[in-house]
């Protein structure tokens, strides 16, 4: 969605797709939806992008991931780093707080990646129906801030990866 | 979590993506969450469904956050309430919370903090759960089936009923009115070998002599007049199970020689008939009436009493434990919410004082009663003074009289009572010395109640 470093699309496409044991195709960039704008907090709608993803969602696609640069919320929150609908199809992250930069650090790509890797596991992950996990080793646990991300472990958990596992499995026969 | 164990939230916003985003972002933590948008509709959720939190809108056309609240609060009183507003004022913030606000977020708020917010309250509630749970689990050594006390003198009547169970004695059960005989018999009877049998309970004081022989023993078909067809008395139906004597103190004299006869022989004839039927039944006979008294006057049968008597119980009046007062309390209140469908919590503080200091001459039946009344009455779910009517000391049942001689004579047994008949103590507490205290005694006929000497 918008302007999206190319490099970095390239190696989450490989880890998504290594992760979940499924294909996965980079679409052409779509534009940021206007109406997701909010003016006065200078930020973007993840509920307004994700409405308007929905449309755009290809018939033999399963579930439909949106990466942005832009810095998402929704109207009660000061920010998300993504939103997915629960049990549906799309999700959106957002890479803009998942950079040391926007904290004033120097960058830090290892640890970009990584923190991009968890956020879009953790938001697909909600599609496939999965609430937040207890364990704080699973990619599932809540993440309000990098320090949770940071913190809480790259992969799905035994219990969260047998429901992903039995739902992309799903996916493949459908 | 379980789908049952849930915590579930309302959201209350007229903002519809304001709804839609946060049911969203919530439903992803695992609650249960249910958005609405305006006061009226909320009010119409409450009923019926369990709800854990309230996340409200201030600002809302008509009904506003406020006002929903201090709605919510009166059906219920300790829904947790959080207010999210996107124009914050000191002010607004203070009057939200002084009118009884769990917390007041302003909008956008933080992930964080509501996330933290949330998981301290679902905590608490998961500790308030145990508690109730723990709660339970401990009344549960205090009760024998429907009866419940913490007194050290009640747990050894439940100790001995239950060990009683087992054989097939006949028990006397003394105590007043409302003490729970006939609920200890049952719970004899049910706790026994013939729990599956019949439990029949008679009521000998509201009956007439002829009446209760034919209730009793039955009758034979044309053995009187009226006496069409053939009755089964109630020492017959009670075959193999318990057959409960109440108020045996009060039978004719002529029905206590029958029914020693009964005792001791285990057999019996239909009235007008000729055929020996034979008992199997456990007798167990209460009353409220001191038999020792009315042995000597002559109004009660020795040799009975002794083959009634071989088992005693007496159970103390409510007075003497008052320690089990909140504890009925609570038992009452399980009971009639689940009889009148209503969720009443318990009672408040100065309620319960009232209830603690009452003398209950009517024992536990009168309290019964009166949270009965009381809950009927409650507007809240907690019952409040107001709900609580007490009838004032002088008119209970068990009146202590109105002349000075005959509160004089009630002070002195209340006393003796309260000091275990030490005659030392007693005369201390009552500022006189103990040869008055003796001579009252002999004026008054005060006697020390409990079981009386074996032969």
């Amino acid at each position: 969605m918008g302007e999206v470093d190319p490099g970095t699309l390239h190696w989450l496409r490989n880890e998504m797709a290594d992760c979940l044991q499924a294909t996965v195709r980079t679409m052409p960039s779509m534009p940021v939806p206007p109406g997701s704008f909010e003016a006065r907090r200078n930020q973007y709608s993840s509920t307004r992008i994700l409405k308007e993803m929905l449309g755009e969602v290809p018939q033999d696609a399963f579930k439909l991931l949106g990466v942005t640069d832009m810095d998402l919320c929704i109207p009660i929150l000061t920010y998300v780093f993504g939103e997915a609908q629960l049990g549906g199809t799309a999700a959106v992250v957002s890479l803009a707080r998942l950079r040391q930069e926007f904290y004033g650090a120097a960058p830090d790509r290892p640890l970009f990646l990584s923190r991009t890797r968890k956020e879009c596991l953790h938001e697909l992950g909600h599609t496939f129906g999965l609430i937040h996990c207890k364990s704080r080793d699973c990619v599932m646990s809540l993440s309000n801030t990098v320090v949770d991300v940071d913190t809480k472990g790259r992969d799905f958990c035994g219990q969260c990866r047998a429901v992903v596992s039995s739902e992309t499995g799903r996916g493949r026969r459908e | 979590m379980t789908m049952e164990n849930k915590v579930r939230i309302m959201v209350v916003d007229d903002e519809e993506i304001v709804r839609a985003s946060l049911s969203a972002w919530l439903e992803e933590d695992g609650y249960h969450v249910e958005a609405v948008e305006s006061g009226r509709k909320a009010l119409s959720l409450l009923h019926g469904k369990k709800w854990d939190l309230m996340l409200v809108d201030l600002k809302m056309p008509g009904m506003d956050g406020l006002q929903l609240m201090e709605e919510v609060h009166k059906i219920l009183p300790e829904m947790l309430v959080i207010i999210m507003t996107a124009h914050a004022t000191v002010d607004t913030a203070v009057k939200a919370m002084k009118k009884g606000a769990y917390d007041y977020f302003v909008k956008p708020f933080n992930p964080d903090e509501i996330s933290m917010t949330i998981r301290k309250i679902v905590d608490h509630r998961k500790l308030v759960q145990e508690n109730l749970f723990l709660r339970k689990e401990l009344k549960k050594q205090f009760r024998l089936r429907d009866m419940i006390s913490k007194n050290e003198k009640m747990l050894e009547i439940f100790e001995l009923a239950r060990t009683v169970a087992k054989s097939g004695s006949t028990v006397l059960i003394q105590g007043e009115s409302g003490t729970g005989k006939e609920l200890l018999a049952r719970a004899i009877h049910d706790e026994s070998p013939r729990a599956d049998a019949p439990f029949i309970s008679v009521s000998c004081a509201s009956l007439t002599e002829s009446l209760l022989e034919s209730e009793l023993f039955g009758h034979e078909k044309g053995a009187f007049t009226g006496a069409a067809v053939l009755k089964r008395g109630k020492l017959e139906l009670a075959q193999d199970g318990t057959l409960f004597l109440d108020e045996i103190g009060d039978i004719s004299l002529k029905l206590q020689m029958d029914l020693l006869r009964v005792l001791e022989q285990r057999e019996f004839r239909r009235v007008g008939g000729s055929e020996l039927i034979s008992i199997s039944s456990r007798i167990i006979a209460a009353t409220n009436r001191d038999l020792a008294a009315a042995i000597e006057e002559g109004k009660f049968r020795a040799d009975l009493y002794y083959r009634l008597n071989v088992i005693s119980i007496r159970i103390p009046p409510l007075r003497e434990r008052k320690e089990d007062v909140p504890l009925l309390v609570d038992h009452f209140i399980e009971k009639f919410n689940i009889e009148m469908g209503k969720e009443i919590r318990g009672v408040s503080e100065t309620a319960m004082r009232i209830l603690v200091d009452h003398d209950w001459p009517g024992n536990a039946r009168e309290l019964r009663n009166v949270i009965e009344r009381a809950m009927v009455v409650a507007k809240g779910n907690v019952v409040t003074e107001p709900d609580v009517s007490l009838p004032s000391s002088a008119s209970g049942p068990d009146q202590r009289g109105k002349s000075l001689e005959e509160i004089e004579k009630a002070h002195i047994r209340l006393v003796l009572g309260e000091n275990q008949w030490n005659i030392v103590r007693s005369a201390q507490a009552l500022g006189i010395d103990r040869v008055t205290l003796y001579n009252k005694i002999k004026k008054f006929g005060l006697k020390k109640e409990g079981p009386p000497p074996k032969e």
